[in-house]
């Protein structure tokens, strides 16, 4: 700006000291907003700085995620926040727009998991707790692969193992789920060692792969020959052998659990690589139970009723067992002309086992370590043409069950196997059992043939008869006592002085007759008096007889000499 | 207006700020002192339209940051929430504290993005030589002057909740960046007003006048 003022106009006053001054030099005071940029640059910078990616989450629902609030978090750390949360296109799923921070670009990778956090009991566990309070959020995990990825889906279900535990992963074939749960524990010896991490259902659905975890140091017990078998609570099976209970823990008793162990002969074997498949048993018996190998089938028919047959029944041969059922029907016998339909019993028999309960395999094998089929076929026609049979045995007459018995029948029809039908036809025989059964039932229906309707009629009125009769009996017996006593009461009066009066009057009898009375003595004396004049008299009749004149002229002189 | 407008810079003289005497400026330009007590002498306050365009536009450059940064972080147990000026404006409007966000808007976008815009005004005019309202124009200034040490109430509102809401673990609050850049916005302000000299208003219409008359 130019000075335009004039001259002083007011000489009188003191004039000002001067100094050089310094010009066009840019004031000092543009470093204030030189900062003020620099400071607002910088948090500009660091803003950008510390945004990292946006990676896009697909959700099936968007239950508990809020725009602005959810965060993301890697094992509880906060690394993101959802931004935005939209409809996709299709409208099958939630998209959610997530800010993370910086340090998790590197995270962004193929396997790399997203879930959402509620509050969760499952599998013996209950997680999630502090999300009631505050809300639900996004779990993390960090996957192992390489290829960065910006788009991800969501889990239904937060994986029960941690990206970082250490352990390692096994497949089980199952049949069924049973009680298991994502997180259902898994136990060796009793001691949780693991659990269940997922489960599918395999694309055939004939069956289940059910994934599970098996923590660090207790995975190298897996091997190969390892059996996994259902432990799943309280364990009840009611068979032919009995009443079963088995239990691991409580908390498997409340939410099932899987058991493992190794056969004790593969037990220094080393341990199984990670995904192995292993089959996964319905229980520990037939876990355990020694690999079947070259198992035979049989078919046995049976005339009789197979009610409690199951699958599954063992067949035992003289009591041990040998071998189970595999399938019960029934079949149209094609053999007869007329229609008959009888019961057939496939069952598999193991000649290992057979071999196993044999004191010296060695006779049957012939040192051999296989049996040909000549010789199994030798060996069991001879048992059969020794009576062998099977039959039809109860195993518990509680339950009903029924097991097939290869028994002895010694008065059994001639049979033979039958090899050229396959499976080969077992002679089989009516069991004792359902032989029992079947009178029993006869004299049951007999019984219910009964007329019990017309007897317990009969037998009603008969009893309401006898009833009247008694009242009339006690109405008799009533005038009796009250009639007839008195008069009674006095006869037996009579009756008893009678009596006392004849005991007297025998008494009397007595003393007469006793041997040293005087009576008899003179009776004595009479007799003898008797016995002389009855002499008397014989020689009185002899004389009259020789002299009947005597009668006339008495007793003659004469005949004196 | 006046009609005897002759000021003392017209006159070529220069009061001493400090011991008030009254003295002649020399014709060539350069730093005049005051002979009796030494004082620096100038009849307007030295580059001051420089000095007040350099605060104004730092003040406006750190009003983005004290815009965009959150003024103060609420902890409690279900999470941490940071909020800037605008969300605590926006969280504060509802039918019943509506009023609340009117006055937290007024104070802490209002003033201090109106004050920035009036000095720029003021700034400019001045340099364009405008003759025109000058009395509003100086009315403006005296408003700026007299609102700058209100312009504080959101930074003291900041301090006194971080000060009293420190219910750990419960719940506490813990002041952002964003009211540093605030204060700093005031500060620079003020300082900005205060560096402007009102005198230029008049100065060069009346000099026109004086050269014309």
């Amino acid at each position: 700006m130019a000075e335009q003022h004039d001259a002083p106009q007011h000489p009188e006053l003191p004039l000002a000291q001067v100094t050089a001054r310094k010009r066009g030099r840019l004031s000092a005071v543009w470093i204030i907003p030189i900062i003020a940029a620099l400071l607002g640059g910088w948090i500009a910078v660091q803003k950008l700085l510390a945004e990292g990616p946006t990676v896009e989450i697909g959700f099936s629902s968007a239950e508990g995620l809020e725009a602005g609030k959810t965060t993301v978090k890697y094992n509880g750390v906060d690394v993101g926040r959802i931004e935005s949360l939209k409809v996709s296109p299709d409208r099958q799923r939630i998209l959610a727009s997530v800010q993370m921070a910086p340090e998790a670009r590197d995270w962004l990778v193929d396997g790399t998991a997203f879930w959402v956090v509620r509050a969760r009991i499952a599998g013996g566990s209950v997680s999630g707790l502090g999300t009631l309070l505050s809300g639900s959020y996004i779990g993390m995990q960090i996957g192992t692969g390489s290829e960065r990825q910006r788009s991800f889906t969501a889990l239904e279900v937060p994986p029960v193992v941690a990206s970082n535990a250490q352990g390692r992963y096994f497949k089980l074939q199952a049949s069924s789920l049973g009680s298991l749960d994502f997180g259902t524990p898994i136990y060796f010896r009793r001691l949780q060692v693991g659990q269940v991490a997922s489960y599918a259902l395999d694309e055939d659905g004939r069956g289940l792969t059910i994934r599970v975890f098996v923590n660090a140091p207790y995975d190298r017990y897996v091997k190969a020959e390892t059996r996994f078998w259902q432990a799943s609570g309280l364990d009840f099976s009611l068979n032919a052998d009995g009443l079963d209970v088995r239990t691991q823990s409580l908390t498997s008793i409340l939410v099932g659990g899987l058991a493992f162990d190794t056969p004790a002969e593969n037990a220094d074997n080393d341990p199984a690589p990670a995904d192995t498949a292993f089959e996964l048993f319905d229980d520990q018996e037939t876990a355990m139970k020694a690999p079947e190998r070259g198992s035979l089938r049989y078919v046995l028919y049976f005339d009789e009723s197979v009610r409690g047959l199951a699958a599954g029944a063992p067949m035992t041969f003289l009591g041990m067992p040998i071998g189970e059922v595999v399938s019960v029907r029934l079949e149209v016998d094609r053999q007869k002309k007329d229609v008959a339909v009888r019961a057939r019993v496939l069952v598999a028999a193991y000649p290992q086992r057979f071999l196993d309960i044999l004191a010296d395999p060695q006779v049957v094998t012939g040192g051999r370590t296989a049996i040909t089929q000549q010789m199994r076929q030798q060996l069991m026609d001879g048992l059969v043409a020794r009576g062998l049979r099977a039959q039809l045995q109860p195993g518990s007459l509680l339950t009903g069950q029924l097991y097939v018995a290869l028994s002895y029948v010694p008065q059994a029809t001639k049979a033979k196997i039958d090899w050229r039908s396959d499976p080969p036809v077992f002679p089989s025989v009516k069991g004792s059992f359902t032989d029992i059964e079947t009178r029993v039932t006869s004299i049951l229906a007999k019984i219910e043939g009964l007329p019990f309707e017309a007897i317990g009629k009969d037998l009603q009125q008969s009893l309401a008869t006898l009833a009247k009769t008694l009242q009339d009996f006690d109405a008799l017996v009533r005038r009796w006592d009250g009639e007839l006593s008195p008069e009674l009461a006095k006869t037996l009066a009579e009756a008893r002085r009678t009596l006392a009066a004849a005991e007297r009057s025998f008494d009397g009898a007595g003393k007469l007759l006793a041997p040293d009375s005087q009576t008899m003595t003179e009776l004595q004396a009479t007799v003898v008096e008797l016995r002389r004049a009855a002499q008397s008299i014989r020689v009185l009749a002899d004389y009259l007889e020789r002299h009947p004149e005597a009668l006339v002229r008495g007793k003659s002189e004469e005949t004196q000499e | 207006m006046s009609t005897t407008a002759a000021s003392a810079r017209s006159l070529g003289c220069a009061g001493c700020e400090v011991c008030g005497l009254v003295v002649r400026l020399p014709v060539p330009a350069g730093a005049a002192f005051c002979p009796r007590c030494g004082e620096r002498l100038h009849s307007r306050l030295p580059a001051s339209l420089e000095r007040t365009w350099a605060l104004t536009i730092a003040a406006l450059l750190l009003y983005i940051p004290a815009n965009l940064l959150p003024v103060m972080t609420t902890n409690t147990p279900l999470g941490a929430v940071s909020d800037t000026i605008m969300q605590g404006v926006v969280e504060l409007w509802s039918p019943t504290s509506w009023p609340l966000a009117v006055v937290v808007f007024v104070a802490s976008v209002t003033i201090p993005l109106g004050k920035l815009i009036a000095l720029a005004y003021l700034l400019l005019t001045v340099q364009r030589g405008s003759v025109r309202s000058n009395g509003q124009r100086v009315r403006l200034y005296r408003l700026l002057k007299f609102i700058g040490r209100w312009s504080m109430l959101d930074v003291f509102v900041d301090t006194f909740v971080v000060a009293l809401i420190q219910l750990q673990p419960l719940m506490w609050v813990e002041p952002g960046a964003g009211v540093l850049y605030f204060a700093a916005v005031v500060v620079v302000t003020m300082v900005a007003v205060n560096s402007f000299d009102p005198r230029l208003i008049w100065d060069l219409p009346q000099q026109e006048k004086h050269a014309h008359g």
